[in-house]
């Protein structure tokens, strides 16, 4: 689970993190108050959304006065910010952080990560932070330092030594960083993060460590032992039907195409959307239905993806294992009713009463196409969407 | 011999009498599983599908003689479950738990190194051989005896794999599971398979996310001369965006070595015969067996 900057600055405040004062706002004049309270020369207005790349799409303006700062806020508000991390669409503003504003003169980069080859976590830094870092990696790569700590250690005081020497920091500032960068582990690992990412870790004019950007990402399977993150969730930052199929249980990811698709279990699913790629078509979404592929569950499936308007067509396909495909059949007609079936729907099917399956989709009425492989199913759902084109 | 499931295992189950547990133990029964008895804290003593409950893995293993458990205990207690039978020395735990905290996990590799007990998993299929039996939820009848070793992060794509290479048949399959901090990676199921002289040719199911497909591919490159067997595989996820997670924990793009084409590249450069899709995987092993 993601949150916003906001909130990832107010969670490492707790752990003795250095946070520039700041302050979220939902609407325009709450910005007044604010701007009082922080009495800063200059205020940084940052829209807050769940995607990077946001100061170059007018997501992030510094402030002089009072005056530029709440019409920064209004023009904000309501805004679409549009990067190439998000859709064609962009993402709406809602939030927006107006915090200090410093004069800096050094930033570097921190990242905090699970390392998968240890099981342990691995902190990733450079001295070249407040920019694209995969730049670095590109055309730097020495320029980026990587320190392992073994599964279920502790970041020690002679871990964060190194870090701050290997950043090229001296004196109170090598000091303040260690002490900052401590905390920030601590946070990671008592809040069960994923991935805590710091870009730009800033030193002012005046030698202050500060912590400018932040972006942390949470372990969804830790999230019911972390309530406190948990309640932070911006449901407005996700897809409609994600949320939906949430709620279903239902592991569902939108993605650009027009194929909809549900499949049972995480591989066959993306493998399901690579066999459709190599045929040249491109699936609407990610579907695993996970668990059991009981015919309720195959059906509330169906819906939600029928439900999608950038779905020409459909592609169903479960490897039942144990389950009968007879009842699968029976719940797929049911839902056909109900939604009045009327784009292109091929099913593949494999397990036990696979004939009964067929036929029961076969005779229903509806336009449904029972294929024996999962190749054919590419091949055809591809086929009928062009033709529908 | 097949690998990790021989005719010699003797197996229990943790969360024996749960839901789940019931299921697919009744399941691993009827496949002639050499199930011996289960384990769920306050139910010792009595019987649960004929066979005796015990309270601890420890009292199990001392009235059983166990080697082996598949753990079904819900995510909050699935790592504790884990590290009970790692300290009862038990040869092998599969756990097949979905949604286990990765701070967990790790607290779990933290205390099995060294040890000797081998983990499967989590949030995996499990481990089955044909004809001898199973921990885990793989469907028996798919599987048929014979001499080809699948090892897959994927579930599902196990089973395809098992349906395209019936007329060949598989010595032992083995689902690694899709978490980003797990037991036995491809390195260990592919050295388990290579020592393994009822093996001949070895299916490799990976997806995206991590680099334990390329550590399997640099494994493969160093067998030498006589000492080495035909490899297939299979990576899910080419069509997958960048930094969306696509159902597993563990599969989600970060970096340019964790999508699926370039692990492909490096398994091909392996010597080993990739499929273009999933539905070639069998084709793709008898090519590489030359049958």
């Amino acid at each position: 689970m993601d949150i916003h900057e906001y909130q990832a600055k107010q969670l490492l405040g707790k752990y003795g993190v250095n946070i520039p004062p700041g302050e979220v706002v939902y609407q325009t004049h709450e910005a007044e108050n604010i701007v009082t309270w922080l009495n800063e020369d200059k205020i940084v207005v940052k829209a807050q959304v769940h995607a990077g790349g946001r100061g170059k799409s007018g997501g992030v303006k510094v402030c002089s006065n009072d005056e530029e700062v709440i019409q920064t806020v209004d023009k904000m508000i309501g805004m679409k910010i549009i990067t190439p991390q998000t859709s064609e669409d962009g993402k709406v503003v809602r939030r927006v952080y107006l915090e200090k504003g410093y004069q800096i003169k050094n930033e570097l980069y921190l990242c905090i990560t699970i390392d998968r080859e240890t099981g342990g976590n691995t902190i990733i830094y450079s001295k070249k932070g407040g920019v694209n870092i995969e730049e670095v990696s590109e055309k730097t790569p020495d320029e980026i330092y990587n320190m392992k700590i073994a599964p279920g250690s502790d970041l020690l005081t002679h871990h964060a030594r190194t870090i701050v020497y290997n950043l090229g920091l001296t004196g109170s500032v090598a000091k303040q960083a260690q002490k900052n960068i401590l905390a920030i582990y601590k946070a990671f690992v008592s809040l069960d993060a994923a991935m805590i990412e710091i870009n730009p870790f800033a030193i002012t004019n005046e030698n202050e460590v500060v912590i400018l950007d932040c972006k942390a990402s949470f372990d969804d399977n830790a999230l019911y032992r972390q309530r406190s993150v948990a309640e932070m969730k911006d449901e407005n930052e996700y897809d409609p039907l994600e949320l939906e199929a949430a709620r279903h249980d239902l592991n569902y990811v939108k993605l650009d195409g027009n194929i909809g698709l549900m499949v049972n279990g995480a591989g066959l699913s993306m493998a399901t959307m690579d066999i459709i790629k190599y045929y040249g078509g491109e699936a609407a979404n990610f579907m695993d239905v996970a668990g059991a592929a009981t015919p309720e569950r195959v059906a509330a499936a169906f819906k939600l993806i029928y439900k999608d308007p950038d779905v020409q067509g459909i592609l169903i396909n479960i490897f039942g294992g144990m389950m009968r495909c007879n009842d699968i059949a029976t719940g797929l007609v049911n839902a056909s009713k109900e939604v009045g079936l009327d784009k292109p729907l091929v099913v593949r099917l494999e397990g036990t009463n696979v004939d009964m399956g067929k036929d029961i989709l076969k005779n229903s009425g509806f336009p449904i196409k029972p294929v024996d492989t999962m190749e054919q199913a590419a091949k055809d759902v591809v086929q009928m969407v062009k033709e529908k084109k | 011999m097949a690998v990790l499931l021989t005719r010699d295992s003797k197996i229990i189950c943790q969360g024996f009498t749960g839901a789940q547990g019931t299921f697919h133990s009744e399941r691993a029964i009827a496949y002639n599983t050499n199930i011996v008895g289960g384990v769920t804290p306050e139910k010792g003593g009595s019987k649960h599908l004929n066979v005796p409950v015990f309270n601890t893995v420890a009292e199990a293993k001392k009235s059983t003689g166990c080697n082996a458990s598949g753990v079904f205990v819900p995510p909050p207690f699935a790592a504790d479950a884990i590290l009970e039978s790692v300290e009862a020395e038990l040869d092998l735990v599969v756990c097949i738990t979905d949604g286990i905290p990765t701070s967990d996990m790790q607290r779990v590799r933290r205390e099995m190194k060294g040890c000797k007990t081998r983990l499967v998993g989590p949030n995996c299929p499990g481990v089955l051989t044909p004809g001898v039996g199973k921990i885990g939820i793989i469907p028996g009848h798919i599987c048929k005896p014979g001499r080809i070793g699948v090892v897959s992060r994927s579930g599902t794509l196990s089973y395809e794999s098992a349906v395209q290479t019936a007329e060949l048949g598989q010595s032992t399959i083995i689902g690694i599971g899709g978490d980003p901090v797990n037991g036995t990676n491809f390195v260990d199921a592919l050295e388990l398979f290579l020592n393994d002289s009822d093996t001949d040719g070895i299916v490799l199911i990976g997806e995206i996310g991590g680099t334990a497909e390329i550590d399997g591919a640099n494994f493969i490159k160093s067998w030498k001369g006589k000492f080495k067997k035909p490899v297939a595989a299979f990576v899910a996820g080419a069509a997958a965006p960048k930094g969306r997670k696509l159902g597993h924990a563990g599969a989600i793009v970060n970096s340019g070595d964790e999508t699926a084409d370039a692990k492909k590249d490096a398994l091909k450069s392996a010597g080993v015969n990739v499929a273009d899709t999933i539905t070639r995987i069998g084709d793709a092993m008898r090519e590489a067996m030359k049958i």
